[in-house]
């Protein structure tokens, strides 16, 4: 090998490319960003733990389909002992009627876009981006 | 006292024989078609045809499924989605049709929705177990596990079953918000309207039907109306010998 | 050794510059498929599938069909062969991708495929389908390349490939009869509900896929100037001429009894099939189908026009043309006319769907392109 130095920088200057958004976000101070998300006032405890929620409501989402389909069983027992209904559009949307706020900021802050709403329909009063843009 | 040679059958058999049992009834799906769980329900229609067709052009029970399922109207054959309809006599009982069955038989419409067979061909075939058989007998379908491969479509002999070929959406005429609607691609079908039955309801078309052509209820309850009217008067259903022991009875 | 594929004339690059622009087409049909859904398609509530899946029963039996050369030379010791196995074995590869790319864009939800491994069903055949056509896939990729590669290197094949080719050779045989019990298992459709299936699906597809193998043959002597040898043509023109004759004796018996038995269920789908509800595309092809393979069948069996290679060619189209449609559109479509509610609905492919069947038969042709120039360059580069 007569081109280690040669190899090096190249890998260098590989990697400045390619992790130049992170770069970018350092030199900045952008990597702090954290988007602020609207919560809803009225009630102050979700169905489990805020961080459990912030992880893995997609998990119990999942978890609940599949109750309310296989079994046709409609009631979750949450760890505290407190049982809901297991409905995204009729309990999920009911405290997190602010959708636009909530959802769709963080998701779209992490850039997943959940398909959900394909299929289940928002209710009515629930604040999207779509209602936000019509204004 | 069990001899060696008994003992031995019997040891080769239960070693050799329930295992293969169990494994031939997984591959040809008679795994299925499980034993009831004791206060279990089991969920059967019965049409009585003739009452049906004692009010000529009548679409309550259709319109009540459609509108509150979300079923798209897009009013051309091929894209067609249906839970419930009405076709010919002669094309729904083929082998009960005859020349000499009188007019007023054979201009019947006759309701057809999905049976919920107890030995449902289309939940044997489907790769994905996206289609399956609830132990109250509900033949359900998981629209968010279903690849759309509609080999459950080919399987289905009462085509019973619809695909969504194109966005439902925007051929929703007014999309009712407590019932999700359908995405592209995948396959769907009458579900005896469980989320009903969950809450103690009957299904919507057999609250809507003013003629009391509908009958709904449980066929484990020997005192059920369904049960009754089965056990009093002559019934038929569709394509019976072919072994998939519908649950929608008719009675002519 | 894929570097020799980076080796051609120009009109080897011509060649692969047509394909990956009907790659590029087919793709871009599958982008708006993949946008609109399969409503862009001919197929729709009564038939609900067509084109797709009738490219890939066919291809299954192509793919299988690689056993009618492996077999004689890896069992039989038939060195005729030789020259030919590895040639059978990488048409197989190239058929099988075709006809698991053909069951890919067929569903609705392509981006939920794994959900077959993720929730495996036991009791559905197209589960067994995947099983058998991804092992078979495995081992001919394996068993071709690592034997070329023994060649390249001037060295005896590994002792361990021995035994996954006599593995290959029974799972040649399943992957066209899960492929054929996808159909022949459900009590919906007659006209798919016969024992006859399967052996059927076979005799069909050991005269179909032998025939392409010779005619990829006499394209690369033509373009590449390598010769399987005379002797290798004809005895594979002879299996060609049973298979042929099996076939088409299969095709009467079940005629035989779906006719004379004359249960309606059983019989309406051929008579439409044969034209009754009115001529159609689906039953032009058909008559096309049965014309052709009579010929076929009559140029094979003679042995004068089957040892001429100018009329052995038209007897080998014929026979490829009659069984794609038998076992394709007339084959598919026909299972669903009339309809479980005696509906008789039509179906034409459109526009996207042909491209879309061009595309996935593109992307076979240019692994079959490159793994038969890589061959080739190797067996010349041998004997040089």
């Amino acid at each position: 090998m007569h081109d280690t130095a040669k190899v090096i920088a190249g890998i260098a200057v590989f990697l400045i490319v390619v992790l130049s958004p992170v770069w970018y976000n350092t030199v900045t101070g952008q990597a702090s960003y954290v988007p602020q998300l609207k919560l809803p006032t009225d009630e102050k405890y979700c169905v489990e733990t805020a961080p459990y929620m912030r992880t893995n409501h997609i998990e119990l989402l999942e978890l609940w389909k599949k109750i309310v389909v296989r079994t046709g069983k409609r009631i979750y027992k949450a760890t505290d002992g407190k049982t809901y209904t297991m409905s995204l559009a009729g309990t999920c949307m009911k405290c997190h009627s602010n959708k636009a706020d909530f959802c769709d900021r963080c998701h779209n802050y992490t850039n997943v876009q959940p398909n959900c709403w394909e299929c289940h329909v928002v209710p009515k009063g629930v604040k999207t981006e779509a209602t936000e843009h019509a204004r | 006292m069990m001899n060696r040679r008994d003992f031995l059958k019997l040891a080769c058999f239960s070693v050799v024989g329930t295992p293969a049992r169990s494994v031939f009834d997984r591959l040809t799906g008679k795994d299925i078609a499980g034993p009831t769980k004791e206060g279990q329900p089991k969920w059967a229609m019965v049409v009585d045809l003739k009452m049906c067709a004692s009010k000529p052009g009548c679409r309550d029970c259709v319109d009540a499924c459609h509108s509150i399922h979300n079923v798209p109207a897009f009013n051309n054959p091929k894209d067609e989605v249906k839970w419930v309809w009405t076709d010919s006599y002669k094309n729904i009982f083929p082998e009960q049709s005859h020349r000499f069955v009188s007019v007023e038989v054979q201009t019947r419409p006759v309701l057809i929705l999905c049976n919920h067979c107890e030995n449902p061909p289309c939940v044997k075939v489907c790769p994905t177990r996206a289609t399956f058989r609830r132990e109250d007998g509900i033949v359900m379908m998981d629209y968010h596990r279903c690849i759309g491969c509609r080999y459950c479509m080919a399987a289905c002999p009462y085509g019973a079953r619809s695909f969504n070929w194109k966005d439902p959406r925007p051929f929703i005429k007014k999309i009712k918000e407590d019932f999700p609607t359908r995405t592209k691609g995948v396959v769907e079908k009458c579900s005896f309207c469980e989320e009903r039955l969950a809450k103690g309801l009957k299904p919507a078309c057999v609250e809507a039907c003013t003629t009391k052509a509908l009958t709904f209820g449980d066929l484990n309850e020997p005192n059920s109306q369904v049960r009754n009217l089965l056990a009093s008067k002559p019934n038929i259903r569709r394509k019976a010998y072919l072994g998939t022991e519908p649950k929608v009875f008719y009675l002519e | 050794m894929i570097e020799k594929s980076l080796k051609g004339d120009h009109i080897y690059w011509a060649w692969v510059a047509f394909l990956l622009v009907m790659i590029g087409i087919g793709f871009i049909a599958y982008m708006r498929q993949w946008d609109l859904g399969l409503g862009i398609t001919g197929m729709g509530r009564d038939i609900s599938w067509g084109l797709y899946i009738a490219n890939f029963t066919f291809l299954v039996g192509v793919a299988a069909s690689g056993v009618m050369v492996v077999l004689p030379y890896y069992l039989h010791n038939f060195k005729v062969f030789a020259r030919i196995t590895i040639f059978g074995e990488f048409l197989a590869v190239a058929a099988v991708t075709m006809a698991m790319l053909f069951i890919f864009v067929d569903l609705g939800q392509p981006a939920r495929v794994f959900n077959i491994i993720l929730y495996p069903s036991p009791h559905s055949v197209l589960f067994w389908d995947m099983i058998v056509l991804s092992l078979y896939l495995i081992l001919n990729i394996i068993i071709g390349w690592r034997t070329l590669e023994a060649e390249h290197q001037e060295e005896a094949p590994p002792i361990w490939l021995k035994p996954l080719v006599f593995i290959s050779i029974p799972l040649a045989f399943s992957i066209h009869t899960v492929t054929a019990f996808i159909f022949s298992g459900l009590g919906a459709r007659p006209f798919w509900l016969t024992a006859l299936l399967a052996p059927r699906f076979l005799a069909s597809a050991f005269a179909s896929g032998p025939a392409i193998l010779i005619i990829m043959c006499i394209i690369m002597r033509r373009f590449a100037k390598f010769d399987i040898g005379q002797e290798a043509t004809q005895k594979i023109a002879l299996i060609i001429t049973y298979a042929l004759s099996i076939h088409i004796f299969f095709f009467l018996v079940e005629i035989f009894t779906v006719f004379y038995g004359g249960i309606p269920e059983h019989v309406h789908h051929f008579e439409y099939l044969l034209g009754r509800g009115g001529q159609s595309i689906l039953t032009i092809s058909a008559w096309i189908s049965l014309v052709l393979i009579w010929i076929a069948f009559l140029l094979m069996i003679n042995p004068q026009t089957r040892k001429t290679e100018g009329t052995l060619i038209y007897a080998l189209l014929a026979v490829i043309i009659a069984v794609w449609i038998e076992k394709g559109l007339s084959f598919i479509v026909p299972g669903f006319i009339p309809s479980p509610l005696g509906e008789i609905a039509r179906y034409s492919p459109t526009l996207a769907e042909i491209f879309i069947t061009i595309g996935v038969w593109s992307v076979g042709i240019l692994f079959l392109t490159v793994l038969y120039k890589v061959t080739v360059s190797i067996k010349k580069g041998m004997v040089s």
